[in-house]
């Protein structure tokens, strides 16, 4: 798969080398093509997801194990699971009629009246932009890293818990030295597959965003993915340099992505090995 | 340090309140999702949407026939080229396979799992879509199998594992071969396992949209062969969805209904088969 991609990408590496992930110009009638702008898309706006989704996540994950009544957590939790599997195309249906509307009437209107100071909520409120792929973002990664995070603390041993426990420590404080260091790893690489998943979104990404390859601070103006730009283009590619430039962008991403599944694979791995080897 | 006991309890009560809210916050959204979902979905829902292909814009009404074939059609084919391959790869893995090679087949199963569909799509189209030099419902069907067959492999895979030595050399030991071990007596009795995840698989790849985009493309009418364009719901509801009328705002709530309706009962289906198993 690699070394395929790897081939259909050539013309486009062979012509503009490291250019294309610097340039920021995409001009598909001129054959001039720099990736830049896809790149800051996917990186800013799972980035700031992925900031946005972990502390959540870890929170609701902490409230189902430890906090809430066995009965209640038995049902969030399967039903966490549940959410996980819906298509993203569904999510990206809600984003683009429900949530961006209300974004564009609501949301945005006051971000810019009491932050407009601020260089990331300036401009016109559009509706569809980074905030909203930002937003639909950590809707949809949410529910997997909770779920993770979950089996993550699930696999802390009841001894850890029953020490804190005996030292006197209220529950904030179990959690906090007991259970926390203990899952650590796996938390972050639960997280980090979340990173994954929102970086390869493709679907609801593409339909909040705006689809404007422009590189702006705001996070009100539209931006672009790299997956998006894919799904846009590739059906319809005016030239062989077209092809092979998507064709790049595709290989970068698969790259990036491989490289983030591995990485969280082995945090998650480590647990998973540390917990079985008994208590100790 | 030793800070006291009010203020213990009272920080305790804080990040309490902050866990609790943060639930509420996860699942809110989520909830809103479900709700406008049903609400749009039911109200939009009608007897048309099973047996009409879509209207041309301005008209009203239409359905979304073609695409629910079409998403039948191809999960079908996918499913009958990415089960024979995952679940005997599986076989494999679990009965034979020691040594480097599966090794290799297990960690490229895992890789492919997380890689982004819509790669899949793109390696689908350079592998199908040009050579046959036309998009095709084929080329979204070998997509679609390639998202599947590592979920089946490594379902399957675990499954197998843990089905007893005993049972295994029991069989042997009546002078059965291997292979036919293996079908008969170690897949049969994984069997409610396997199948969720041959359910859980068919659950994913139903809402799959990216890897269609550029093999099956969509088809506003009926797809004719399987050498042609074709729709699919998940396709129907993407484009649909951004297009700026009102009719098709609808059939994509419809739609979405009919899919999320569809995904939740299989993966319920799929839930009470690996229950059934303890």
């Amino acid at each position: 798969m690699l070394a395929e991609m790897t081939k259909e990408s050539l013309p486009a590496i062979r012509k503009f080398g490291w250019r294309f992930v610097t340039d920021s110009e995409w001009d598909a009638v001129q054959g001039i093509f720099g990736a830049l702008p896809y790149l800051y898309g996917s990186v800013v706006s799972s980035v700031l997801a992925l900031l946005l989704a972990t502390p959540l996540s870890i929170g609701a994950a902490l409230f189902i194990t430890e906090i809430c009544p066995k009965r209640w957590g038995s049902i969030i939790a399967p039903l966490v699971e549940l959410l996980a599997a819906i298509p993203s195309v569904i999510y990206g249906l809600w984003g683009v009629l429900v949530m961006a509307p209300w974004l564009q009437s609501t949301v945005e209107p006051f971000l810019i009246d009491h932050f407009g100071f601020l260089p990331f909520f300036q401009g016109a409120p559009y509706g569809v932009s980074m905030l909203a792929a930002v937003f639909i973002l950590m809707i949809m990664v949410v529910p997997i890293i909770t779920s993770i995070t979950r089996e993550v603390l699930l696999a802390v041993p009841l001894s850890q818990k029953e020490a804190a426990i005996a030292l006197g420590a209220t529950r904030w404080e179990t959690i906090k030295v007991a259970i926390l260091p203990y899952g650590k790893s796996g938390i972050l690489g639960a997280a980090i597959l979340g990173l994954g998943r929102a970086v390869g979104e493709t679907m609801a990404v593409t339909m909040v965003i705006g689809n404007a390859p422009k590189i702006s601070a705001s996070l009100l103006s539209p931006a672009y993915t790299m997956p998006s730009v894919i799904a846009n283009e590739f059906a319809e590619t005016t030239s062989k340099l077209h092809a092979s430039a998507l064709m790049e962008i595709g290989l970068i991403l698969l790259v990036v992505t491989l490289v983030i599944n591995a990485l969280a694979r082995l945090l998650i791995w480590s647990v998973s090995q540390s917990a079985g080897g008994g208590v100790s | 340090m030793m800070r006291s006991v009010a203020l213990r309890k009272a920080h305790n009560h804080l990040m309490t309140a902050l866990m609790f809210a943060a639930t509420a916050a996860v699942l809110i959204p989520l909830g809103l999702i479900f709700i406008h979902i049903m609400k749009m979905g039911f109200s939009s829902l009608s007897f048309d949407f099973f047996t009409q292909i879509p209207k041309p814009t301005g008209e009203s009404g239409g359905g979304m026939a073609n695409g629910m074939m079409g998403s039948f059609i191809m999960i079908g084919m996918a499913s009958l080229i990415g089960l024979p391959v995952g679940i005997f790869g599986a076989i494999y893995l679990a009965e034979y396979g020691e040594g480097r090679t599966s090794t290799a087949i297990r960690f490229s199963a895992d890789v492919l799992s997380g890689t982004p569909s819509i790669i899949t799509g793109m390696v689908a189209y350079t592998l199908i879509v040009v050579p046959m030099k036309g998009f095709s419902a084929l080329a979204g069907s070998v997509a679609l199998a390639m998202i599947m067959i590592p979920i089946v492999l490594r379902t399957t895979e675990e499954q197998l594992k843990m089905v007893p030595g005993s049972l295994r050399e029991a069989s042997l030991a009546l002078g059965v071969p291997l292979w036919r071990t293996s079908l008969k007596v170690t897949l049969r009795s994984a069997l409610s396992g396997v199948m969720t995840g041959i359910l859980l698989a068919i659950a994913r790849v139903a809402g799959e949209t990216a890897p269609l985009l550029f093999t099956a493309l969509g088809n506003q009418f009926w797809g004719k062969s399987l050498s042609q364009p074709m729709a699919a719901i998940p396709l129907q509801i993407f484009n649909f969805a951004i297009a700026p009328y009102e009719d098709w705002h609808r059939l994509a709530w419809a739609g979405a209904l009919v899919l999320v309706t569809v995904m939740f009962s299989l993966s319920l289906t799929a839930r009470y088969f690996g229950r059934s198993r303890h």
